[in-house]
């Protein structure tokens, strides 16, 4: 717990702009917006927790001490929104990891990207999709034609395994000049990035600037 | 489910829009005394009567629904910014006129729950409602111009619902040109015409890409 007193007063200190919940509700819009899962945001996502529950304990004090009613439903008011960011940015990469769970379950920098919970969770749906597939048709087929993620033996990738959409376009608005940013790899599309302009772009072209928070998606 | 929009497209539902507008910040004036609250989004007040404090919307909205307090009318929102934003917006056909990212939502919160503090509420309510028109109809005509080798849009000053709207039509569209426009797209017509037409990797691009300045939206069904 000593790691979450150093995080914790980093951005405890911050009003509204660099709170916790604005992280999150960050790291939610850019989860909804990605085509691909994003890496866990596992700190912020254990002090929200926290200060959820220290927010509801509080809220019950206060009317204990018989506070009045307008501040106490405040309070509840307050971490409702909170636990609503929080249960919708983790059913979010639920979601997302059952929709590829083949594609996630077998790219191992990806798969580092879920918290523990979440890899227990696409591991135990890959064995029960595989079970569900080799019961219901695999079985059946010809011995060369049983792979879960093989068309056939002689296939030389894992073909029937379906990947999130990189191609796919994204809105998103600039946090910082970023500057001419090269859009494709040939370096013909080339775009000026200003702070605060939204733009559509390519997601795949502009993945590293999520990750390195340039950009936000919306 | 807690309000969860369909992921496949990503997009957020009205409601969620709505939810993040609310965390923007408004002046209010209490007319009650109450002490500072330390919530999760920040520390607000101490309250006191008739001294004005910024808080986000969410509280604002519950404050005046309790009769605790009156919401200050955005800068904005007076009828005399808003005539001159609409008069800009139908000057510039290309161009969005700078408005609070989420003008729609706020102007809406605003307008059902704190009308009486709005001076001149029905102008100001049909006047909003003819800046959002005059952006919507911008939107359609910007929609047009998009064509292959549009690698990206630039739309300034497009407010959040109005994004909302458009996305799905706008990301398919793209998505559409840009996979029928890939050099092997085109290739594969002539090779093979079993092979499946996967774009995995692109190639080099013809040197005359364009970046399209627009404006967006459709209405809603």
């Amino acid at each position: 717990m000593e790691s979450w007193e150093e995080e914790g007063s980093v951005s405890g200190s911050g009003l509204g702009a660099g709170t916790d919940v604005e992280l999150v509700r960050q790291a939610w819009r850019n989860e909804k917006a990605a085509p691909e899962i994003l890496p866990f945001e596992e700190a912020l996502v254990r002090r929200l927790r926290e200060q959820i529950q220290l927010q509801e304990e509080r809220a019950e004090e206060l009317k204990s001490e018989g506070m009045e009613d307008v501040v106490v439903s405040l309070h509840h008011m307050d971490s409702d929104r909170a636990l609503f960011l929080l249960k919708s940015y983790l059913r979010l990469r639920l979601h997302k990891i059952e929709k590829h769970l083949f594609f996630y379950s077998s790219h191992t920098h990806l798969f580092a990207r879920l918290s523990p919970e979440e890899q227990l969770f696409c591991n135990s749906c890959v064995d029960i999709m595989t079970q569900h597939l080799k019961q219901s048709v695999l079985n059946k087929l010809p011995q060369h034609y049983q792979s879960v993620t093989r068309q056939s033996t002689s296939s030389e990738d894992d073909d029937m395994v379906d990947s999130p959409q990189l191609d796919t376009f994204v809105f998103c608005k600039t946090k910082t000049d970023v500057g001419a940013f090269q859009l494709d790899d040939t370096g013909e599309e080339i775009v000026d990035l200003v702070v605060d302009d939204l733009y559509v772009l390519r997601y795949k072209s502009i993945r590293g600037l999520v990750e390195s928070g340039q950009i936000n998606l919306i | 489910m807690a309000g969860q929009s369909d992921p496949s497209l990503s997009i957020f539902s009205a409601p969620e829009v709505e939810f993040l507008a609310e965390d923007e910040m408004i002046e209010i004036v209490p007319n009650i005394r109450m002490d500072a609250l330390n919530l999760l989004c920040g520390d607000f007040g101490p309250f006191l009567p008739q001294i004005a404090c910024k808080v986000p919307l969410w509280l604002a909205v519950a404050l005046k629904k309790r009769g605790k307090c009156s919401i200050r009318t955005p800068d904005w929102m007076s009828v005399e910014k808003l005539t001159q934003v609409l008069e800009a917006e139908r000057e510039s056909p290309r161009e969005f006129q700078p408005l609070p990212f989420h003008y729609v939502e706020i102007s809406r919160l605003l307008l059902d729950h704190a009308h009486d503090d709005i001076p001149e509420v029905y102008m100001v309510r049909s006047l909003i409602e003819d800046i959002r028109n005059v952006r919507f109809h911008k939107v359609e005509s910007g929609l047009e111009t998009i064509s292959g080798r549009t690698h990206a849009v630039k739309l300034k000053n497009l407010s959040a619902m109005e994004v909302n709207i458009v996305r799905p039509f706008m990301v398919r569209v793209l998505q559409a040109f840009y996979k029928h426009d890939s050099p092997e797209m085109v290739q594969q017509v002539d090779t093979s015409a079993n092979k499946r037409p996967q774009v995995v990797d692109r190639g080099p691009r013809p040197a005359f890409g364009k970046i399209w300045y627009i404006a967006t939206a459709h209405r809603t069904p």
